[in-house]
């Protein structure tokens, strides 16, 4: 049976926990909805270099590019996007699970985040390079990334590569998602507005080619690596925000068990305190009575 | 004049440009371009440097980054890493940047970071250019 003084100790403690989850929460959510605007913006940009590859594609006749060329898959690579930090609900643990059921042997990974370095440190998979990236993700660090994986697939030493992350569907859903990043299958393909819905592109009435200055292949060979790598900066922008949603919910989730929590508990300490009181008065009847 | 062009200007950070025009010029990789409508399609990379959109018969200044350029009879796409009026271009602040970024060049840099730095120093020296060249 705990004393009084037990249960106001673990109200206190509760109380302070939930104060902590609480200021999470709300520092979670004003990062949201930053990082869910910033994940919005991009949408105009990657939806116009959707509209160029397709249309390149479909106006230059034959065109092969290096990155461009699928192989038969001995090995894979897997750019694991992760959180930097915890207390998110299962949004890495998600992710992991999925990574689990690639095979260990033919996989090396590319992980981004500090979670998933240590997820792949942890069940000892290859890992071939760790990037990190900020709060809020910058070009420049998805271009890391996104060049070495490219590097990788040019050089052999895998013949695709796809990235697994957390999909910002709304602020409670986000689902592990696999996407092929290399090689670029079709142009038209390319989902660069990763969101957006793979748009039905109006068919261009005009038979003309387009002319290409300098050349195609001096064109397209910027072109592609640069939609890669606004792919890459997409994902990581949808990753952060999926990763405050995840946070917010799960700390109001945690908040709001901490009240209820604390709920019971004071309903158990009064319980407690007031048969405390009726002993007490009881013993000094019984006393009284026994005296007189 | 009837026959115009819908200029779009795109950057990763938002809807720059979007509107109807009569002439485009801008710097390609081959050099500089004048664009009117029912120009050939054309694709071409984008040099950071001076565009020019002609609106009305008034000239509207822009600095632009790196980038791409898809043109079409109707329409001329832009997709650059940077695109700023002339006219909101902060002269301080564009001054303040190169010096920035000329000072980090002279450090020991990754690849990476010296081809942002880089960027960023081709941006600052483009809206300077700019600027200084439309001061009213």
């Amino acid at each position: 049976m705990p004393s009084t003084r037990d249960i106001r100790r673990r109200i206190k403690s509760v109380k302070n926990t939930a104060q902590i989850t609480k200021a999470m929460q709300m520092v979670a959510a004003a990062k949201m909805r930053k990082a869910q605007s910033a994940a919005l913006v991009g949408r105009p940009y990657a939806q116009l270099l959707n509209e160029i590859m397709a249309e390149a594609a479909t106006r230059t006749v034959g065109f092969d590019h290096e990155l461009m060329q699928p192989r038969p898959v001995v090995k894979r690579a897997v750019i694991l996007v992760s959180t930097d930090r915890g207390l998110c609900g299962g949004l890495n643990s998600n992710i992991f699970r999925e990574a689990m059921k690639l095979d260990k042997n033919t996989t090396v990974f590319v992980t981004a985040g500090r979670k998933a370095a240590q997820f792949v440190g942890r069940t000892k998979r290859n890992l071939a390079a760790e990037f990190t990236y900020k709060d809020t993700p910058e070009f420049a660090e998805a271009r890391a990334i996104s060049k070495f994986v490219q590097q990788m697939f040019l050089k052999g030493e895998v013949d695709a590569v796809d990235i697994l992350f957390p999909r910002f569907i709304n602020t409670l859903t986000q689902s592990p998602t696999t996407v092929p990043f290399l090689p670029i299958g079709k142009i038209s393909a390319a989902t660069a507005g990763v969101n957006s819905p793979a748009q039905e592109l109006p068919a261009s009435s005009t038979t003309d080619v387009f002319d290409f200055e300098p050349d195609e292949e001096t064109v397209l060979g910027e072109l592609l690596p640069h939609s890669l790598n606004f792919q890459m900066h997409q994902i990581l922008l949808e990753t952060k925000a999926s990763e405050q949603s995840a946070r917010m919910v799960a700390m109001k989730n945690a908040t709001d068990n901490a009240k209820e929590i604390i709920k019971s508990l004071t309903l158990e300490y009064n319980k407690l305190r007031q048969a405390n009181i009726t002993k007490e008065l009881l013993e000094i009847t019984t006393a009284q009575m026994a005296v007189g | 004049m009837a026959a115009t062009l819908k200029l779009e200007i795109v950057t990763p950070e938002a809807k720059i440009f979007s509107d109807d025009v009569e002439m485009v010029s801008l710097t390609g990789i081959d050099g500089d371009m004048g664009i009117y409508p029912q120009h050939m399609p054309v694709m071409t990379q984008l040099v950071a440097g001076e565009m020019i959109a002609r609106k009305n018969g008034e000239n509207i200044f822009l600095a632009v980054g790196d980038g791409f350029v898809q043109i079409t009879g109707q329409r001329v796409a832009v997709l650059t890493d940077m695109a700023i009026k002339a006219d909101d271009i902060d002269e301080a602040a564009a001054v303040e940047a190169q010096k920035k970024a000329e000072a980090r060049l002279a450090q020991k840099l990754s690849d990476e970071e010296a081809a942002t730095v880089r960027a960023s120093l081709v941006h600052a020296a483009t809206q300077l250019k700019v600027k200084r060249l439309h001061r009213k």
